[in-house]
């Protein structure tokens, strides 16, 4: 509110300036989203700044960092930056896409369970059957029945995620339909799409990016993790997981083979973390207003 | 005015909450909210329902707009029976009756601009389009006392006052024939209060809507109603006109609840009923006469037997045992 009443009664400040209020004010959000940003630039970016991360160099392997290769090569003489820069490709894009699909199918299964009790019972309890299997053995088990490819991964890793949004939707929409508004509304004659859409989604959006965030933080990392394990993303792709296992063996002679994707892996879920926290506390009205 | 048939008519309603408990959701009990409460309102007149918190009023009036499902009984509106129609069904009535709420600021969307809360009636029923309803919007906005630019304001930017005549201007815009005003000054400052109710009189006489009217301050039901229903445990035990009841209450509890009533007068004195012990609770209320416990004239037969609401006085109803038709509206005898 008071920056909306300063923005309309001050010439608007340069975007630079604007950007610094911002960052001081939220540092967990500026420092999350830079670091994510550079990340997915860097990832986007991978065939201008990287070279071949495929292709085998066995005369030049175990080299230390150097300027022909920035963080050396592995033990196939492989360029250990091209493989980070590629590898943050899948991260990203499986972080990215079980995020979305979790919650896009979480969100419809939350506010149908939410609002009609009949549904409620059935959708609930199943959804609690899903909460008990963790999502590694449901993406070994799939891997092995599918054949291991990317998508195969995306959804062993999501099915998992949606009851936690679905309650998390639900919950708001318990809540929410309680509101006089929403009683208004009916009494208004407003259809229960319209109703659903119109006066109780809009309440479920600030703690679902929050959640998202934090489901995309933990894709990466069972991504990360059944690709250490073998058993998720193929082989011939270079993924932070595969990587560090491919390398565990070099850790004394060359650990900076291993130390790229465990450092990027670290520092790529720490920022999302860092985002999703700067979020809550901006969004949630009751923490924004101890602010 | 009983010639002209109401345009509201409620017989018997009842809602009884269940009670769950244990694991598989087993029905132990029933709050009895609202139990066999029978009224008319005709059109253009102003009915209160007044009594203390929780003893039902508010439910009644969801029922009666089927925000909540009521148990038993009949709500007719213009002579239709609406209890039993579906939600499309329910749609072309819930057009001639609307609602005001209690809460100022939980009762419109924070996230709707103040054209788009008033306008949603009239886009729903289909009542106007694009400019026009704009237009319409605008001078609804203008009629409640509010700048038509308001419109494209969010309710935060609105005081508690500007927000319940946002609240008003929402439930004049489909042309209802019956408002159910739930306490709709209760939150508001005393003066705030005074305006909100002389703009409703302003508008129910240009309009020609009745008002259920809900509240528990006599104060304000003494400036708005022409009808008074007093309630006490889910039951109406007094149903008068506005003088009527307030110069000559014929049930005990009115006559309590009228004691209780401040009078802006320092020199004043009169004979006080001040009523002991606590209201009964809904779940387990007393037999017969569900005042009795508290009844300082209770005699054995309202231990017992339940009193229907009974027509002691020309257009004077109560549900008393100490009151026979036709007999005189004098003071009643403790006993003993």
């Amino acid at each position: 509110m008071t920056t909306a009443i300063i923005a309309a009664d001050c010439p608007a400040p340069a975007i630079a300036d604007r950007l610094r209020i911002f960052a001081r004010r939220n540092p967990t959000i500026a420092i999350g989203g830079t670091l994510l940003a550079l990340v997915s630039l860097a990832a986007a970016a991978a065939p201008l700044i990287a070279g071949d991360p495929i292709v085998f160099m066995p005369i030049n392997r175990l080299k230390p960092p150097s300027d022909e290769f920035l963080l050396g090569t592995d033990s196939l003489g492989r360029d250990v930056f091209a493989r980070t820069i590629y590898g943050a490709r899948i991260s990203l894009l499986v972080g990215l896409t079980v995020a979305l699909f979790a919650v896009a199918i979480g969100l419809g299964i939350g506010l149908a369970s939410g609002y009609y009790r009949r549904v409620d019972a059935v959708v609930m309890r199943l959804m609690d059957g899903i909460m008990a299997i963790p999502a590694i053995l449901l993406a070994i088990a799939l891997v092995s029945v599918m054949g291991s490819s990317v998508r195969v991964v995306i959804v062993a890793i999501a099915i998992p995620e949606i009851p936690r949004v679905a309650r998390l939707v639900r919950s708001v929409v318990l809540s929410v339909r309680e509101l006089p508004y929403v009683d208004a509304a009916r009494a208004s004659g407003s259809k229960v799409r319209k109703i659903l859409l119109r006066h109780i989604l809009p309440s479920t959006i600030p703690p679902l990016i929050v959640q998202a965030t934090y489901i995309c933080a933990s894709a990466i990392l069972v991504e990360a993790g059944l690709s250490f394990l073998g058993a998720g993303t193929p082989p011939e792709f270079p993924t932070w997981g595969n990587m560090i296992a491919q390398s565990r063996l070099y850790l004394a002679i060359a650990p900076w083979t291993i130390f790229a994707p465990g450092a990027c892996l670290a520092l790529v879920v720490l920022s999302i973390n860092l985002l999703g926290d700067g979020l809550r506390d901006r969004l949630d009205p009751r923490l924004a207003r101890r602010m | 005015m009983s010639t002209i048939s109401p345009i509201l008519e409620v017989a018997g309603l009842t809602k009884h909450f269940p009670i769950l408990r244990g694991l598989l959701s087993r029905t132990v009990g029933h709050v009895q909210a609202v139990d066999g409460v029978s009224f008319t309102l005709q059109a253009g007149e102003t009915l209160c329902i007044v009594g203390e918190s929780g003893c039902g009023k508010s439910t009644v009036g969801r029922c009666i707009l089927r925000l909540i499902e009521p148990s038993a009984g009949t709500v007719k509106l213009d002579g239709v029976d609406i209890t039993g129609l579906d939600e499309n069904g329910m749609r072309p009535y819930r057009q001639r009756m609307q609602i005001v709420f209690q809460d100022p600021y939980a009762s419109l969307n924070p996230r709707l601009r103040a054209g788009e809360i008033v306008g949603e009636p009239l886009e729903n029923f289909g009542l106007a389009h694009g400019a026009e309803r704009r237009d319409k919007v605008a001078r609804l906005l203008e009629r409640v006392g509010l700048r038509a630019e308001a419109m494209d304001r969010f309710p935060f930017e609105f005081s508690g006052g500007q927000r319940q005549r946002l609240g008003l201007a929402r439930a004049l815009a489909p042309s209802p024939r019956v408002i159910v005003a739930d306490e709709p000054v209760s939150a508001l400052d005393v003066s705030v209060q005074a305006q909100v109710l002389n703009l409703m009189i302003d508008l129910q006489e240009e309009f020609g809507v009745a008002y259920l009217f809900i509240s528990h301050d006599l104060g304000v039901v003494e400036h708005i109603a022409d009808r008074i229903a007093v309630m006490y445990l889910g039951q109406i035990v007094e149903l008068a006109d506005k003088t009527a009841l307030f110069e000559t209450p014929l049930h005990p509890y009115t006559e309590a609840l009228l004691a209780a009533a401040p009078i802006a007068d320092p020199g004043a004195r009169r004979e006080r009923l001040i009523l002991e012990g606590d209201v009964p609770s809904p779940i387990n209320p007393p037999a017969g006469c569900r005042f009795h416990t508290r009844c300082p004239y209770a005699v054995a037969r309202c231990r017992v037997d339940t009193p229907a609401l009974r027509e002691v006085a020309p257009r004077h109803w109560t549900a008393c045992h100490l009151r026979e038709p036709g007999a005189a509206p004098g003071p009643l005898k403790r006993p003993g």
